[in-house]
C-alpha cells in the first residue's frame, strides 16, 4: 500500500483563476525520500498541502496510509514542517517539542519523556528549558523536526525547512535529516528549490513545471546510501544533478531563473 | 555536532532591578532638576500662588491634609478600578467573540472603531444622570466606558493577527477552533491586551476625575480638587491633584508588573529590557 496517493488531482484557486495543480498522479510508497522541485508558481507548496488536507483539491482523490486525506489529518498519520521554524515564543523548547502529544493527549509523563528522546535525537538536549528565539535559526529548524518526528507519523512533509538557513548549517542538516530518516523509517516528502538538495537527500526527485502545476519529470536517484559528505562530490552526483537540470530548463526555468539562481547563490 | 549557542542565563531579580535603577537615573535627575526650577522661577519672577503654587508649599499642604486626600484619593481609585475591571473584562470577552464569529466581528468592527474615536468622556454628565450621581456607579460606568474601546479593539487585533503557518500547524494536528483560539490567538493577543491594559489605567482615573468633576460625593477626590479650586485653596488642588497622580502612576506599574510576570517569554520585551 502507498503511503500518498494523488489520483488526478487538480487545484485552482478561484483569485485569478490560476491552476495550481493539474491533472497530478503520483504514488510515493513506504520509507520513500521524495522531493518536489520546480520554479516558482509550479505548485509544490500547494502540492505538500494538499497532501496534508490544509488545501482541498478541486478535482481528483487524495489518499494518506489507504485514508482519504481529512481521515489521515485527523488521525495524525503526518508530521509537517515549514520553511520557517513556526515554533510558539510563549513555550519553552520542551513544550513546543511536546505540543503534538498534548493535541493527542498524553500523560504529562509519557510527553517528558519523549520529548527528552527526541531532543536527543536532534542533539538538543538541555535545551528543553530554553525559548525558541534564544536559539540559533539552526537549532529552532531542529526543534520544528523534532516536533514533527515526536508522535510518530508514518510520513514526514517537509516545506522548505532549509531554505532560511546559510549553506553550511543546510548541508549539516541534510545529513542530519538523513540519518533520522534511516532510523525511524518514515516516508519523507519533501519541497526543495535547490537541485543539489534534492539530488542529494531522495530516493526520487519530482520535477514540476508551472502554470499549470505539472509533473514534468520523475528521477529515480541511485546513489547508495547511506549518504555522506563524499556523495556530492560522486561522479554519478553530478549526472543526477544535470539530468535534473536539464528537466527543469525544459519547464522553462531558466527563463524564469528562480531555481538555477537559488542554485548559484 | 558544536553547539551553536550557549544555554542563556536568566537574569535574577535583583540584577533586574539594579539595571532599572540605572537606567532611572537621568530621569530622576531631570525629575529633581525640574521641581527646583519651578520653586526657583516663583520666587525669581514673582508668580502668583493662584497660577502656580510653590512646590514645597503643595508637599507641605499634601503632608498637612494627608489623612483626608488619601481617603479621598482611595475613593476614587475604586471608582477607577472598579470601572476598568469591569469594562476591560467586557472588551477582552467581546473581543472573543467578536474574533470567534468573524462576520458579526466584520459587521461592528468599523462601529468600534469609530466609537473609540468619539470623546467619551463627554458623555460624562450623562451617565450622571443615568445613575446616583452620589454613587460610586456611576463613576465607574464612564471609567468603564472609556477602558472598553482600546482594550477591545487592541485584543480584537491580536486574536487575529496569528501567522499563517501557525494556524496550518494546528490544524496539520487536526486542531478545530477552539484549540487553535487556546494555543495561538490567546497567547498572541496577550501582548497587544496589555498594552491596551495599561492606556486602560490612565483612562478609568481620568474617566473617574473628571466624572467626578459634574458632581459626585463629597469624599471624592475630583469634588476635593473641583471645590478647592473655587475657594481660591490651590495648595490644596494641587495637593490632591498630586494624590491622583500618585494612584494612577501606581495603577499603571501595578499592570506593568503583571504584563512583566505575564510575558516573560516575550522575546520583543527580553530585547528592551523593561517595562
Amino acid at each position: 500500500m502507498s503511503v500518498v496517493k494523488l489520483d488526478n488531482v487538480t487545484k485552482t484557486f478561484p483569485k485569478g483563476n490560476v491552476t495550481a495543480l493539474e491533472d497530478i498522479d503520483l504514488e510515493i510508497e513506504p520509507g520513500e525520500f521524495v522531493s518536489l522541485i520546480g520554479p516558482s508558481g509550479c505548485g509544490k507548496s500547494t502540492m505538500l498541502r494538499v497532501i496534508g488536507d490544509l488545501v482541498k483539491p478541486t478535482r481528483g482523490a487524495v489518499e494518506v496510509n489507504g485514508k482519504p486525506a481529512p481521515r489521515a489529518r485527523a488521525d495524525h498519520d503526518y508530521g509537517m514542517v515549514f520553511q520557517d521554524s513556526v515554533l510558539f515564543d510563549w513555550r519553552t523548547v520542551a513544550k513546543n517539542v511536546a505540543l503534538p502529544l498534548e493535541m493527542l493527549g498524553w500523560s504529562r509523563a509519557k510527553r517528558k519523556e519523549r520529548v527528552e528522546e527526541m531532543l536527543r535525537l536532534v542533539e538538543l538536549q538541555g535545551f528543553g528549558d530554553h525559548h525558541p528565539w534564544q536559539l540559533s535559526g539552526g537549532m529552532q529548524m531542529r526543534v520544528a523536526i523534532a516536533r514533527a518526528l515526536s508522535f510518530e507519523p508514518a510520513l514526514l512533509l517537509m516545506d522548505e525547512p532549509f531554505g532560511a538557513l546559510d549553506e553550511m548549517t543546510r548541508e549539516r542538516l541534510n545529513i542530519e535529516l538523513l540519518d533520522i530518516w534511516r532510523r525511524t523509517g518514515s516516508t519523507v516528502v519533501f519541497v526543495t528549490h535547490s537541485i543539489s538538495e534534492a539530488v542529494f537527500l531522495s530516493t526520487r526527485v519530482v520535477v514540476m513545471s508551472p502554470r499549470p502545476g505539472r509533473i514534468a519529470g520523475l528521477v529515480s536517484v541511485d546513489l547508495p546510501q547511506p549518504r555522506t559528505v563524499d556523495t556530492r562530490e560522486e561522479p554519478r552526483f553530478f549526472e543526477l544533478v544535470t539530468e535534473v537540470r536539464e528537466l527543469l530548463r525544459g519547464v522553462g526555468a531558466d527563463q524564469h531563473g528562480s531555481v538555477l539562481a537559488e542554485e548559484t547563490a | 555536532m558544536t553547539i551553536v549557542a550557549e544555554p542563556v542565563p536568566r537574569g535574577t531579580v535583583v540584577a533586574t532591578v539594579g539595571r532599572q535603577a540605572r537606567d532611572w537615573i537621568p530621569a530622576l535627575a531631570v525629575f529633581v532638576l525640574g521641581i527646583a526650577v519651578w520653586q526657583l522661577s516663583i520666587q525669581v519672577f514673582g508668580i502668583e500662588r493662584f497660577l502656580l503654587p510653590k512646590p514645597g508649599a503643595i508637599v507641605s499642604r499634601f503632608w498637612d491634609a494627608r489623612d483626608e486626600l488619601w481617603r479621598a484619593g482611595w475613593f476614587t481609585f475604586k471608582e477607577a478600578l472598579g470601572g476598568f475591571v469591569v469594562g476591560s473584562t467586557f472588551a477582552i470577552l467581546f473581543a472573543l467573540l467578536l474574533a470567534r464569529f468573524r462576520r458579526v466581528g466584520d459587521a461592528l468592527m468599523p462601529i468600534a472603531i469609530a466609537a473609540n474615536a468619539i470623546p467619551i468622556i463627554a458623555f460624562a454628565p450623562i451617565f450622571n444622570a443615568w445613575f446616583d450621581p452620589l454613587q460610586p456607579t456611576s463613576k465607574m460606568a464612564v471609567a468603564g466606558v472609556l477602558c472598553f474601546f482600546p482594550v477591545m479593539v487592541n485584543t480584537l487585533r491580536g486574536l487575529t493577527s496569528v501567522r499563517p503557518t501557525q494556524v496550518e500547524l494546528m490544524r496539520s494536528y487536526g486542531a478545530g477552533e477552539v484549540a487553535i483560539f487556546r494555543r495561538v490567538r490567546v497567547p498572541t493577543a496577550l501582548p497587544y491586551t496589555f498594552s491596551a491594559l495599561k492606556v486602560a489605567t490612565v483612562l478609568a482615573m481620568i474617566g473617574a476625575i473628571v466624572g467626578e468633576y459634574f458632581g459626585g460625593s463629597q469624599e471624592a477626590l475630583g469634588i476635593r480638587i473641583k471645590n478647592s479650586a473655587a475657594l481660591f485653596d490651590f495648595e490644596t488642588a494641587w495637593a490632591a491633584i498630586l494624590v491622583a497622580s500618585i494612584l494612577g502612576i501606581a495603577f499603571y506599574l501595578a499592570v506593568a508588573l503583571l504584563e512583566r510576570l505575564t510575558l516573560q517569554w516575550d522575546p520583543t520585551r527580553q530585547e528592551r529590557g523593561s517595562a
